[in-house]
């Protein structure tokens, strides 16, 4: 077995200790995140918060410290999208071929006991396919989750589907206490929705067209507000697929928002012609970075947006920026013999987790009104690329940084906007100065780089791409950070000491994400 | 008359065993398979073989 992450490494602290050059980090203040997902209590009803400060999906916060695990019992779907090839599983919420196994509740609930033993952090227990969860009458997916709410009653549950079978399921959802549900929506207008949806299967026929994206698109809006008038928490997820529902995401965000979603997730169409899905075969790009940024931007104000998703795999395993699903086959998990629930480790870390919070809202808000005081509000934003492996702090090597979390920092704080993959470079073998290079266009939009430490060879490379790489910061909080470097870097820039970065697209990286924590 | 499934494309999804009308598919030894016996084409029951018009990989066709 792999080893365990431990609360101290999580938190940075354990690394603090080892890494003697590395000063304590001096929580130096810094801004609420503005926007979205990051919302702290202040901005919702409590009764909304209790359900989401826990919920790495549902709360960027809630990202940095907990871990969600997908359990790949619902093979079957009851619709044909073009982004997807069920031989290899749907490659929206779990990516193409990477479902190792499917799983029976029972085996279900044998693995998420041994992965609540080993992870602290698990705070959630999501179903997500590889097919619909709702498919096939719901059957594996309500079993499982009438296990789990006996035997481990702290975990919530979760669950997402594409909506067509939704209505007939509301009631059962609402009595098995699931509070979060996700709804793929690509559309709110049939025109658009028959070129993704080739057809579906409905009321004991195949429908295809036009038929089929309107009898979809209605379902999927009564879904969403029957679900929302039970107060039962949606996110919409939409794949933003270039040319086809790129700017029609917008009318969805407002669709959407108007019928009570707690929150929309725009995600970049995944598309690879070795994939076999028909946009794959037929050369349909996904966005850029850039593209996937501005459309996002344009969604402000509308429903909130999630931008720390991750793309999961039906059956990831672990904080969302990492899968550790590898550690808990069915093997495994048989050899481990029988596992016995114990909430003790689960509650002292969300204990933990919570005394650290109440500090960390009030530092944000002093460090923010610190810089708009300071620099004015007139400073155009930049982008900070940040290596961390959780607990919101700067805590990872550049080296062995498997994702970049990407920061906007300005006049009105600092708050997540994105994250950048770059563990192919990392694993795949193929010689330093690829690595590097993949890295640079992956974050070349960003002003500054955040690590805990870096080498001399990628430092010079770093400054040559013009972004700085810095590690003064290293184990000290990101957006406190981040918000101190704007100062300093607004300052130099009106001293004429240094010009503002060009803005340069980035490239997504896409793939089955198997890193795992080193 | 009967139906059958096309192993070598068969995804091992389950969703036709939800929707036969005759419970005529069941996993067995590793495989869906319809027992030629309890189906009935759905005829009298359905416009269209229920196992064709949901399989993702359209492997369910006429034995
Ligand atoms: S796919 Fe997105 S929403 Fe689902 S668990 Fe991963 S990060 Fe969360
Ligand atoms: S054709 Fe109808 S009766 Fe025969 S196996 Fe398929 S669903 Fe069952
Ligand atoms: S629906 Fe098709 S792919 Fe799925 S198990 Fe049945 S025959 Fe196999």
């Amino acid at each position: 077995m792999a080893n365990v992450i431990s609360l101290d490494s999580i938190l940075g602290v354990g690394e603090l200790k080892a890494a003697a050059e590395a000063p304590p980090a001096a929580a130096s203040g810094c801004a609420s995140s503005s926007c979205g997902s990051s919302d702290g209590p202040a901005d919702m009803a409590p009764e909304v918060w209790e359900k989401v400060k826990n919920h790495p999906c549902y709360s960027e916060e809630a990202h940095h410290y907990f871990a969600r695990m997908h359990v790949a019992v619902a093979p079957a779907c009851n619709i044909q999208c073009n982004y997807c090839n069920r031989k290899y599983d749907c490659s929206n919420e779990s990516r193409p071929g990477v479902v190792s196994e499917k799983l029976t509740p029972d085996q279900a609930l044998r693995k998420i006991m041994a992965v609540a033993k080993e992870i602290p952090q698990l705070s959630v227990i999501g179903i997500a396919g590889p097919g619909d969860s709702l498919a096939a009458g719901g059957k594996n997916t309500f079993k499982t989750f009438e296990m789990l709410a006996k035997k481990a009653p702290d975990l919530k549950l979760c669950l997402s589907t594409n909506g067509l079978a939704l209505p007939d399921h509301v009631d059962t959802i609402a009595n098995y206490n699931i509070d979060h549900v996700t709804i793929t929506i690509n559309m709110v207008d049939p025109e658009v929705g028959q070129h993704i949806y080739p057809w579906i299967f409905h009321d004991h026929k195949r429908w295809t067209g036009l038929d089929a994206a309107k009898i979809l698109h209605e379902r999927q809006m009564l879904g969403l507000e029957m679900l929302t008038s039970r107060g039962i928490l949606v996110k919409v997820n939409s794949v933003m697929i270039p040319g086809i529902n790129d700017e029609h995401l917008m009318d969805v965000n407002k669709a959407v928002k108007s019928r009570g979603a707690f929150l929309h997730n725009i995600m970049p169409l995944i598309s690879d012609p070795a994939h076999g899905t028909h946009f794959g075969l037929t050369g349909q790009r996904g966005p850029t970075a850039q593209e996937l940024k501005v459309l996002q931007d344009q969604c402000e104000g509308g429903a909130k947006l999630m931008r720390h998703c991750r793309q999961c795999r039906a059956d990831a395993v672990g904080l969302l920026g990492e899968d550790r699903g590898s550690e808990f086959t069915i093997d495994q998990i048989e050899a481990m013999g029988e596992v016995e629930y114990d909430q003790e480790a689960a509650r002292t870390y969300r204990e933990h987790v919570e005394g650290e919070r109440a500090g960390r809202h009030a530092a944000k808000a002093a460090a923010q009104a610190d810089v708009a005081e300071t620099v004015g509000t007139e400073a155009q934003p930049i982008l900070i690329a940040v290596a961390t492996k959780g607990g919101e702090r700067i805590n990872e090597h550049f080296g062995h940084a498997k994702e970049f979390q990407i920061y906007e920092v300005g006049p009105k704080g600092a708050k997540f906007v994105g994250h950048r993959r770059v563990d192919q470079y990392c694993e795949g073998g193929s010689g330093d100065e690829d690595a590097l290079g993949g890295v640079l266009s992956a974050i070349n939009d960003c002003t500054a780089v955040f690590v805990a430490k870096i080498g001399g060879c990628p430092s010079t490379s770093l400054k040559d791409a013009g972004i700085e790489p810095v590690d003064r910061f290293a184990f000290e909080y990101i957006e406190e950070s981040a918000l101190t470097y704007f100062k300093d870097y607004a300052e130099r820039l009106g001293q004429g000491a240094i010009n503002a970065r060009e803005g340069q697209d980035a490239v997504i990286r896409t793939g089955a994400f198997t890193a795992r924590r080193a | 008359m009967a139906y059958k499934i096309k192993a070598s494309d068969c995804t091992a999804c389950g969703a036709c065993e939800a929707e036969c009308p005759n419970n005529a598919i069941s996993f067995k030894k590793g495989a869906y398979a319809i027992n030629a016996d309890m189906c009935t084409e759905c005829k009298g029951q359905f416009s269209s073989p229920q196992c064709a018009s949901v399989c993702p990989a359209d492997c369910c066709v006429p034995a």
